[in-house]
């Protein structure tokens, strides 16, 4: 039985071990902090949010301050694909973000069928917004307030 | 030295005799930690135990909860269409019911739910202390007014008018409406005054109290408030609005009461609580065990850059879930970006129900079941007199806090009750004004332009561009020929999607627009904008997207633009802020980019001020995004061709946009081996990487590697602090401009010593 965690991450409960869906590579101990199975890449954020003024004439250019904040990339060891981007500022230890109770989560997944395909669940938020949208045109948003 | 006095054995009779006097005479009946430490709804009444004893008709509860919300709607469309605040026009407001002890029950469909996720609060001190008060009492007819969040609320700049309704003699439910008015005669004008350094600055501070008798306003106290305020016609009007809006609903809830009893309301409004927080329960409880975690990093005080961090680890245990957030940047004591922790919940309910749940009822019974964990005197949960009339900053936080640690939970569940959603673009990206109109009215307030933050990417799909604010659904961006028949401000071009400021990844955020503005026909006008970001991104990508990227605040002063188009009506090309910044087509002008926190300036006639609605964060690998979907991007003009490569990695013809399938897939098999080739495996990164403590040039709020410690360091005064997370003190901070005199005077005597020298050596 194998349980999908992330969109890249998957814990094997018969091992015990986190694996790359994508490469289907056996990272580490579901047990540990599954970063400590992947390589990490400390990326200057100007080189993905790259200055869109120019930066002779300003210093704040819609580039994030590399002073300030560093991206942790974080890659699969076997096919280098890029499981998180993590913003800290300089020298700050990373997050150990995914932390399971895996004999819980072996407990819990006794009673459930194997999902080998992430299930995608109703853009509910997106249809308020729309619904909200809807209702909003079909007002008249004429002129109020601040008359003399 | 005096010996101290002997504590004084009292007998019982004496005990309650003290305590009774104690309570009758507290000097201030300020903020009630016993009401504003509660989100839980409480033990069932006595009223409700008898509605629920004989057990009610579940069809006929749902017929009647049906009807609440039609009464609920219909107050809503009242408010939102006969509202003057600009707040109120483009939804930023709520009509809600609530139990007789002040449970929040239901609220309209479409409306902000934390402004009555807040209400209850003000509703219990109301309960609490005014009933019982000779001097004040509720009665039939009565309406309450408040504003001061410390009571309960989003921010000051949000009145609520609070009405108990009575049938048959009997105190049966509260009803409310609350509208974000804007103006509130703070110290900058607007309502959110960022150079707030007290809560004394923060203009007008209602406690609960009462305005309406008879169902009528007490037009002595409209007429102090409307003298406390920069814009007294909006003042009445809208509380007219407000205590128009809770008598229709009150009508309706009325009818239902003649119809099915007290017994049928009263039951359903507390079924509607149980069964929600039991139905938010089975949810945990689905699912795994364990911790998740986020670290959101705000970097401004909007008067200067500070790095503040909020740590939340979400435990989830069986059906327990715990939200601890200590570990949280300290209070500032004279900066206005503080949260109570009243506040700050209310803001989480919101994001639960915007981003993780978004089906479940709309009550604070989803928060209920939650335990919540922070420091005291944290940025989050501070003290009362700290100010904080910029909270908005760590509530929008809240806000998106849910959407990465939730998603590592959820997604593996065989059940989704919505879709996987990286962070929204989580900032006031507004313009905040005033001054006098060319009507000659004085007045405050903010653009609707607040409501257009990018949505995150979806597992999925991309994000939508512009989508709502992170704290309603429902708001609109507004229409600009309204705000520009009512105010000076003038709209210079349209509302361009700002061009490669995007999150990218496999599924990219929703983008933000441009706005660029400027001021005409006014004597006296100016803006000023609350934003984070500009060094350090805020919205946060997912599985791999990156984050947004930061934003500025772009300025052309000392130029009159009208003045430049008569003279030459094609000096501007395109409105578009980049190649305005590039090329500076207008000589002369003062062209600056700046942070986005910017406190009240004036704008004289004609210059240009620039900000951009922000994108949400991106979702998954860059390299696995469709390479259709980047040519799509390309022919919209979202985005430059080097990004196409840089980020993506996809071949193409840039004149026909035709992918090279092929080249494609062997460019992003070559920069997968890049990846690996430039990392380093985890620990041996972690050994090189991580320092001890922060940065020493960077100023930083919060813990660093252990939640204990609370780091509180700013170089800029040579302050480095730690202290332990349950014995937080507030930050002091100092005046910018004093430490602009204090390095102005320095270069200054520099100066001056090498002028001397010189003279001493000829």
């Amino acid at each position: 039985m194998k349980v999908l965690i992330t969109e890249y991450l998957r814990i094997n409960l018969d091992t015990e071990n986190w694996e790359c869906r994508r490469c289907d590579h056996v990272l580490n101990s579901a047990r540990e902090n599954y970063k400590r199975g992947l390589r990490v890449y400390d990326r200057d954020p100007r080189e993905i949010h790259k200055p869109l003024l120019d930066p002779q004439r300003y210093a704040r250019t819609y580039s994030p301050d590399p002073q300030w904040c560093r991206i942790l990339e974080y890659y699969c060891p076997n096919c280098g694909t890029m499981f998180e981007a993590e913003y800290l500022p300089p020298g700050h230890p990373p997050l150990h973000d995914i932390e399971l109770d895996i004999d819980a989560l072996k407990a819990q997944w006794q009673g459930r069928e194997e999902v080998t395909e992430p299930v995608t669940g109703p853009d509910l938020a997106l249809e308020k917004v729309l619904l909200g949208r809807k209702l909003h045109a079909e007002h008249e948003h004429g002129h109020h307030g601040h008359r003399g | 030295m005096n010996d101290m006095p002997q504590k004084v054995e009292l007998s019982g009779e004496d005990q309650l005799l003290l305590d009774k006097f104690l309570a009758d005479n507290r000097l201030f009946l300020g903020p009630d930690p016993e009401i504003m430490r509660n989100h839980k709804i409480q033990p069932r009444s006595a009223m409700e135990e008898t509605a629920l004893a004989g057990g009610l008709d579940p069809h006929q509860v749902h017929h009647v909860r049906g009807l609440i919300n039609a009464a609920l709607s219909e107050a809503f469309t009242m408010v939102n269409q006969m509202g003057a605040a600009p707040g109120a026009k483009w939804g930023d407001l709520v009509t809600g019911i609530y139990t007789a002890q002040g449970d929040l029950a239901m609220i309209a469909p479409h409306g902000i739910i934390a402004f009555a996720a807040c209400c209850f609060y003000p509703i219990r001190f109301i309960i609490k202390n005014w009933i019982d008060d000779p001097t004040v009492g509720v009665r039939d007819g009565d309406g309450f007014i408040h504003n001061d969040a410390r009571y309960g609320g989003v921010h000051n700049t949000d009145q609520s008018m609070m009405m108990p309704l009575f049938y048959k003699g009997e105190l049966v439910c509260w009803l409310s409406s609350t509208i974000h008015e804007g103006e509130n005669g703070a110290c900058e004008p607007g309502g959110m005054p960022a150079a707030a350094e007290s809560k004394y600055d923060e203009g007008i501070k209602m406690s609960p109290f009462k305005v309406v008798e008879n169902f009528q306003l007490k037009r002595d106290l409209v007429t102090f408030l409307q003298n406390s305020v920069r814009d007294p016609k909006l003042q009445l009007e809208d509380m007219k609005v407000k205590l128009h809006g809770v008598m229709r609903l009150r009508e309706r809830i009325i009818a239902i009461l003649d119809q099915f009893g007290k017994d049928m309301l009263v039951g359903t409004l507390r079924s509607h609580l149980e069964d929600t927080e039991a139905e938010m329960r089975r949810r945990i409880r689905e699912m795994p065990d364990g911790t998740t975690r986020v670290l959101q990093f705000m970097d401004s005080s909007l008067r200067e850059n500070a790095l503040q961090k909020i740590s939340l680890a979400i435990t989830v245990k069986g059906e327990r879930m715990i939200m601890d957030f200590r570990g949280t940047a300290p209070q500032f004591m004279n900066r206005s970006v503080n949260t109570n922790i009243a506040s700050f919940k209310a803001a989480l309910c919101t994001g639960l129900l915007q981003n993780i749940w978004p089906d479940l009822p709309h009550t604070m019974a989803v928060l209920s079941p939650i335990e919540i964990i922070s420091d005291r005197n944290s940025i989050i949960d501070a003290e009362g007199e700290m100010p904080q009339a910029m909270s908005l900053m760590p509530m929008f936080k809240a806000c998106v806090a849910w959407t990465i640690p939730m998603n590592k939970f959820n997604y593996s569940l065989p059940h989704k009750y919505s879709a996987i959603i990286a962070s929204q673009y989580d900032q006031a990206a507004t313009f905040i004004y005033g001054g006098i109109t060319q009507h000659g009215d004085v007045t405050g307030n903010f653009c609707g332009d607040i409501n257009g933050n990018g949505q995150g990417a979806r597992s999925h799909a991309d994000g939508e561009h512009s989508v709502s604010p992170v704290f309603g659904f429902m708001c609109d961006s507004g229409e600009h020929e309204i705000n520009e028949e009512d105010t000076p401000i003038i709209r210079l071009g349209a509302q361009r999607i700002a061009k490669d400021r995007i999150g990218f990844g496999k599924y990219r955020g929703g983008m933000g627009y441009e706005q660029i503005a400027t001021a005409r026909g006014s004597g006296m006008w100016g803006f000023m904008t609350g934003c984070e970001g500009s060094k350090f991104p805020s919205a946060q990508g997912l599985f791999g997207g990156y984050s947004c990227p930061s934003y500025q605040l772009l300025k052309i002063k000392g130029i009159n633009i009208f003045e430049e188009l008569k003279k030459n009506p094609k000096i501007v090309e395109v409105f578009d802020i980049v190649r305005l910044m590039n090329e500076q087509p207008i000589k002369g002008g003062r062209y600056s980019s700046n942070d986005m926190g910017m406190t009240f300036e004036l704008c004289d006639e004609g210059e240009v001020y620039m900000i951009c609605q922000g994108a949400g964060g991106g979702y998954g690998d860059v390299l696995e995004r469709d390479p259709e979907l980047v040519m799509k991007d390309l022919r919209e003009d979202l985005m430059s061709h080097e990004n196409a490569w840089d980020i993506y990695r996809v071949v193409y013809d840039r004149e026909q946009l035709v992918v090279d399938v092929e080249a494609t897939a062997e460019a992003r098999a070559a920069e997968r081996r890049a990846r690996i080739a430039r990392s380093q495996p985890f620990d041996t990164f972690v050994a090189e990487w991580v320092t001890p403590e922060p940065p020493a040039h960077l100023p930083y709020f919060g813990s660093w590697d252990d939640n204990r410690r609370i780091y509180a360091q700013n170089p800029a005064i040579n302050l480095k602090v730690v202290m332990d997370a349950d014995q937080l003190q507030g930050v002091f901070m100092p005046n910018p401009k004093d430490l602009q005199i204090a390095a102005l005077e320095a270069q200054l005597a520099a100066q001056g010593a090498e002028l001397e020298a010189c003279r001493a050596a000829r």
